[in-house]
């Protein structure tokens, strides 16, 4: 292709309308607590797979949330299932569940 | 009889001329409007308890007596202070003698035409939380303007609050819990919708606001997005546009939302300049609420002896904060009528000295 001398970025937008909900549906069907996270971060900061990869468990229930999914598709199973997050989370959502049910989820897809 | 004048027959007002006329005093009270109750007569059902705003209006009615006598559209027009004496013209040329003032003439929500960005006035799907409470009071259904029920609404926090740009850069307190508990009633009438509530910050101050906000998310599934709204825009179906930044996530986000909700926060009531003018007291630079003369121990006093402050004249606050202040002010008056002295927090810390 001849170089013109510019790129284009790609649109950064999460474009809410544009994006399909329904892993985030089918997880809060299975672990309702889920909704109870308000992105404090706790669970990522004790995370021990966060220390060495990006795996951020508050990151994916947003992005789940928003239907941008293809981040926690590729990452999910990057968690060790150690459930420190769990013991950490001031909300009382089961982390350690939603996890084991986004990968339930996303497998079937 | 010692008497007392009253500015503003709202909350603050109606419980402190009851508890003062209980005491023993003989209370008058100036309202501008054309009835008591103040915001009483606009919101539907109060947090954090959903009691009916129309049941507490009804309570304070109840316990009005023969020595509270009401001047209703009435404004105070002059008053001078003749020793331990007021004397006060009213509107219409009525004369008063008081022993006492008491100002509680409470608050307006801010003007959302100001924040053009959010298209209120322009837009006729963008309302205000002070027109949903009359919408639900009235016992009426949230429609679009084409009389359809929204699928999807947008609640936007702090507008005209914590923002330079409003020229108001403090919290009005009630409108995040206010949020919350409209949204929950939304979902309770509109089962099927969606609703995002977009915030700065969330602050779920009072006692069992956090409650009711974790039953918001897990029972109602109102989402909540960490970002300010910078501009909504109207689709040719009349739903708007709104553009945010999804903070937590630090990407822009757009969606579109059937209606928007605009929590509009506090600001001094209109006449309060006026009151404040002819009274010779203080507000404060940054918000233009009444001062007290002390933040701590005078809270209900005010620089002027005799002259006493309660509700959300002196600042956003709650109706249960309201309802507290109207009570204690009414023991810190019956006290100054009692010595005729009104100490400042300067004259007990010089005692303090001695």
């Amino acid at each position: 292709m001849k170089d013109f001398g510019y790129t284009i970025n790609r649109d950064r937008q999460i474009d809410y309308d544009a994006l399909p909900r329904d892993v985030y549906h089918q997880l809060k069907k299975m672990e309702p607590s889920v909704n109870a996270c308000i992105s404090c971060g706790t669970c990522a900061a004790t995370c021990t797979a966060g220390q060495f990869t990006d795996f951020s468990l508050r990151r994916y229930i947003l992005l789940l949330r928003r239907g941008d999914n293809s981040e926690v598709i590729k990452n999910i199973d990057k968690c060790m299932l150690c459930g420190k997050c769990m013991l950490a989370c001031p909300m009382g959502v089961n982390t350690r569940n939603v996890i084991q049910s986004i990968q339930l989820i996303i497998n079937k897809l | 009889m010692k008497h007392i004048l009253v500015i503003g027959g709202g909350v603050a007002g109606l419980e402190a001329s009851i508890r003062l006329s209980e005491l023993g005093f003989s209370v008058s009270i100036i309202e501008q409007a054309d009835k008591l109750g103040g915001k009483l007569n606009r919101w539907d059902r109060l947090f954090p308890n959903s009691l009916p705003a129309k049941d507490l209006l009804q309570e304070l009615e109840s316990r009005l007596n023969s020595n509270i006598q009401a001047h209703l559209n009435a404004q105070i027009s002059a008053i001078q202070k003749n020793k331990n004496e007021f004397e006060v013209t009213i509107t219409g040329g009525l004369h008063l003698s008081v022993d006492a003032v008491l100002v509680t003439t409470g608050f307006e929500v801010f003007d959302a035409n100001k924040k053009e960005e959010y298209g209120y006035g322009i837009y006729d799907n963008v309302i205000t939380s002070a027109e949903l409470e009359e919408t639900l009071r009235n016992g009426g259904e949230l429609l679009t303007i084409d009389g359809k029920k929204p699928n999807r609404i947008g609640i936007i926090h702090c507008v005209g609050s914590r923002d330079e740009k409003a020229g108001n850069t403090y919290c009005s307190q009630v409108c995040c819990i206010t949020a919350v508990k409209q949204a929950i009633e939304i979902r309770e009438q509109l089962p099927e919708s969606e609703i995002f509530c977009f915030y700065m910050d969330l602050r779920m101050f009072g006692r069992h606001f956090e409650n009711i906000y974790k039953d918001a998310q897990i029972k109602h599934e109102v989402q909540f997005i960490r970002g300010r709204l910078s501009e909504a825009f109207e689709n040719s179906d009349g739903s708007l546009m709104l553009k945010v930044e999804d903070t937590l996530l630090g990407k822009p986000l757009k969606m579109n939302v059937d209606m928007v909700i605009l929590m509009v926060g506090m600001v001094p009531s209109a006449n309060s300049n006026h009151i404040k003018n002819i009274l010779k007291l203080k507000t404060a630079a940054d918000d233009g609420f009444f001062s007290p003369a002390d933040k701590h121990y005078e809270s209900l006093k005010t620089d002027m002896p005799g002259i006493f402050i309660a509700g959300a004249c002196s600042g956003p606050k709650t109706m249960e904060n309201t309802i507290n202040e109207a009570r204690a002010v009414s023991i810190q008056i019956a006290e100054y009528l009692k010595s005729n002295k009104h100490h400042s927090i300067t004259q007990i810390l010089e005692t303090v000295k001695l």
